[in-house]
């Protein structure tokens, strides 16, 4: 394998940041993940040469802002291997994304009495929209429940599928576990009930290589920064037979066909779904980040971040105190652990003095923290740029955090 | 000086000799542990204050003219930074408390520990603690 961590860490200029002193060791990358140079060049780049609203003008730069967001949209459309740039919406994130598909598609699907079947792995951007637009039109919410190694179980769904099922809605990998969910055999399940499936992909699209349609996916959504791209961009991928029957989500220009003041005619895909003078910007400097991923391979970065995974498990096992939450079989590489009796907020506090950034609390998916019975949980959840050396540091840390309150 | 000065710089003074971070928190540690605990049976819904991550439960009494706090937390850092809050506050005057300037927080270098991420419940236990002094002061002024 062609892949050298020092020559990629020179890419990320933050990774230089000195923490209290202290060399920075960041171990968030499940939050958000750091930009490369290319990104961030590029956002300087389009704001100080071409930088005009798109879409709209006859002059020369709202052309090249317009083709360069295009050709972003082309970026991501390969990427997922999406069937038509029409099937590729942009967003502010993957919470919009959900909000966007949930609201929409209730508003034409789901009906009084319907079920949506929501699995218990959720972040609460993949259920708290769901539990809007169920109480809206009195439709219901249901727990698809995971088993105490943190995986869902096919068979489970069987028994929760029924008439009433509308949508079933899973991530593609769980943000608090690191569970890699098997969205093949969910799609084929519910496809074959004639039901759709939304995927989150957010804590996949970095880590997994993903086709769309190879996966017969109704729904794909995932946020920019968290594939090395900026904050406020995110992407839905849809089936054009969805998107062209579901109606707009936000009223506003780009999104409009004509407009009176008694009738307004809509765009057409995607620009439907994309009211408003968009965010062209991140646009384009996510499809840099698309293709700084691509340049070093995501299967490259898989094997490595697997690697870092299996060493840091290793490693971990040996401290007795901790105890791992969420222990699926097939993880991408985020470790969730509780140390016996310390509070995962005084280890985090603590990591934190020492330069070590990693995430604690409940990150977001309180049901899941309910289903162990925990408060949180400390996780570290690596990247491409992440080292051993790093993963012995965190040892080290977490040695020193037991003696501390020990 | 008014009380609540002279007890600030006096923890002030207290961290002033730690030079090593790490001595500093093994200290908040101490304190943490040293907190008498609420009762269990105390710590309920209503006198809780929810950080995203750790707990804050806030009691008070009236005493006289003056007003008592008893706090814990579930976890310990966050449980020696309250009892430092204790220290300065509590058994003082409502008039007292209500117009406190806490500094000593920023001064020992805890200042991220106030974040307005309010993630651990402190920067809301001392708006709520100022609030309890203002309620009783319109109880001994009705």
């Amino acid at each position: 394998m062609n892949f050298d961590v020092n020559t990629i860490r020179e890419d990320f200029p933050i990774l230089k940041e000195k923490i209290y002193n202290k060399p920075l060791i960041y171990f968030d990358n499940a939050a958000t993940t750091q930009k490369p140079k290319a990104v961030i060049d590029k956002i300087v780049e389009v704001y100080t040469k071409y930088n005009s609203n798109i879409h709209r003008g006859v002059h020369y730069l709202s052309n090249k802002a317009t083709t360069l967001t295009e050709e972003a949209r082309q970026i991501v459309q390969n990427f997922i291997n999406a069937g038509s740039e029409k099937e590729v919406i942009f967003t502010r994130g993957a919470t919009e994304g959900i909000n966007l598909i949930a609201n929409s598609f209730a508003e034409k699907y789901i009906n009084k009495g319907d079920e949506i079947i929501v699995s218990e792995l959720e972040h609460h951007s993949n259920l708290v929209p769901w539990q809007l637009v169920a109480k809206k039109y009195g439709a219901k919410v249901i727990k698809w429940p995971f088993n105490d190694k943190g995986e869902l179980s096919i068979e489970v769904l069987k028994s929760l599928i029924n008439d009433k099922t509308k949508i079933i809605t899973v991530n593609h990998v769980s943000n608090s576990l690191g569970t890699i969910n098997p969205i093949e055999d969910i799609i084929k399940i519910a496809h074959s009930k004639s039901i759709p499936v939304m995927i989150d992909g957010a804590q996949a699209i970095q880590h997994i290589a993903v086709d769309v349609q190879a996966l017969d996916c109704d729904f794909y959504v995932f946020s920019g920064h968290k594939i090395y791209g900026p904050t406020g961009i995110g992407v839905i991928y849809g089936k054009e037979k969805w998107l062209e029957q579901m109606p707009p989500y936000q009223g506003g220009g780009e999104m409009i066909d004509t407009v009176s003041f008694e009738e307004t005619t809509f765009n057409e895909l995607p620009f439907k779904f994309e009211a408003g003078t968009p965010n062209y910007v991140d646009t384009i400097a996510l499809g840099e980040a698309i293709k700084y991923v691509e340049s070093i391979g995501i299967d490259n970065i898989a094997a490595y971040e697997h690697e870092l995974l299996e060493y840091a498990q290793k490693k971990l096992e040996t401290i007795p105190q901790i105890e791992f939450i969420g222990t699926a079989t097939n993880k991408t590489s985020v470790i969730s652990f509780n140390i016996k009796g310390i509070h995962s907020f005084d280890a985090g506090t603590i990591l934190d003095k020492m330069g070590i950034a990693v995430r604690t609390g409940t990150h977001c998916t309180e049901p899941v923290m309910q289903h162990f019975n925990i408060n949180g949980t400390i996780r570290a959840s690596f990247a491409f740029y992440n080292t051993k050396e790093e993963i012995n540091e965190l040892y080290n840390g977490l040695i020193k955090v037991i003696e501390l309150f020990g | 000086m008014s009380i609540v000065n002279t007890r600030q710089d006096e923890i002030v003074e207290e961290f002033s000799v730690f030079d090593d971070w790490m001595d500093k928190y093994a200290y908040i540690i101490d304190l943490g542990k040293d907190l008498n605990s609420l009762d269990e049976s105390k710590k309920n819904d209503q006198i809780i204050i929810n950080g995203c991550q750790s707990k804050v439960w806030l009691l008070s009494e009236l005493d006289g003219e003056n007003v008592n706090f008893y706090a814990d937390s579930d976890a310990i850092i966050t449980k020696g930074i309250v009892a430092l809050l204790i220290r300065v506050l509590s058994g003082l005057s409502t008039k007292e408390i209500m117009e406190a300037e806490l500094y000593f927080i920023d001064k020992i270098g805890l200042r991220e520990n106030l974040s307005p991420t309010r993630s651990n419940g402190l920067t809301a236990m001392i708006k709520q603690m100022k609030m309890y002094a203002l309620a009783y002061n319109t109880k001994i002024n009705s």
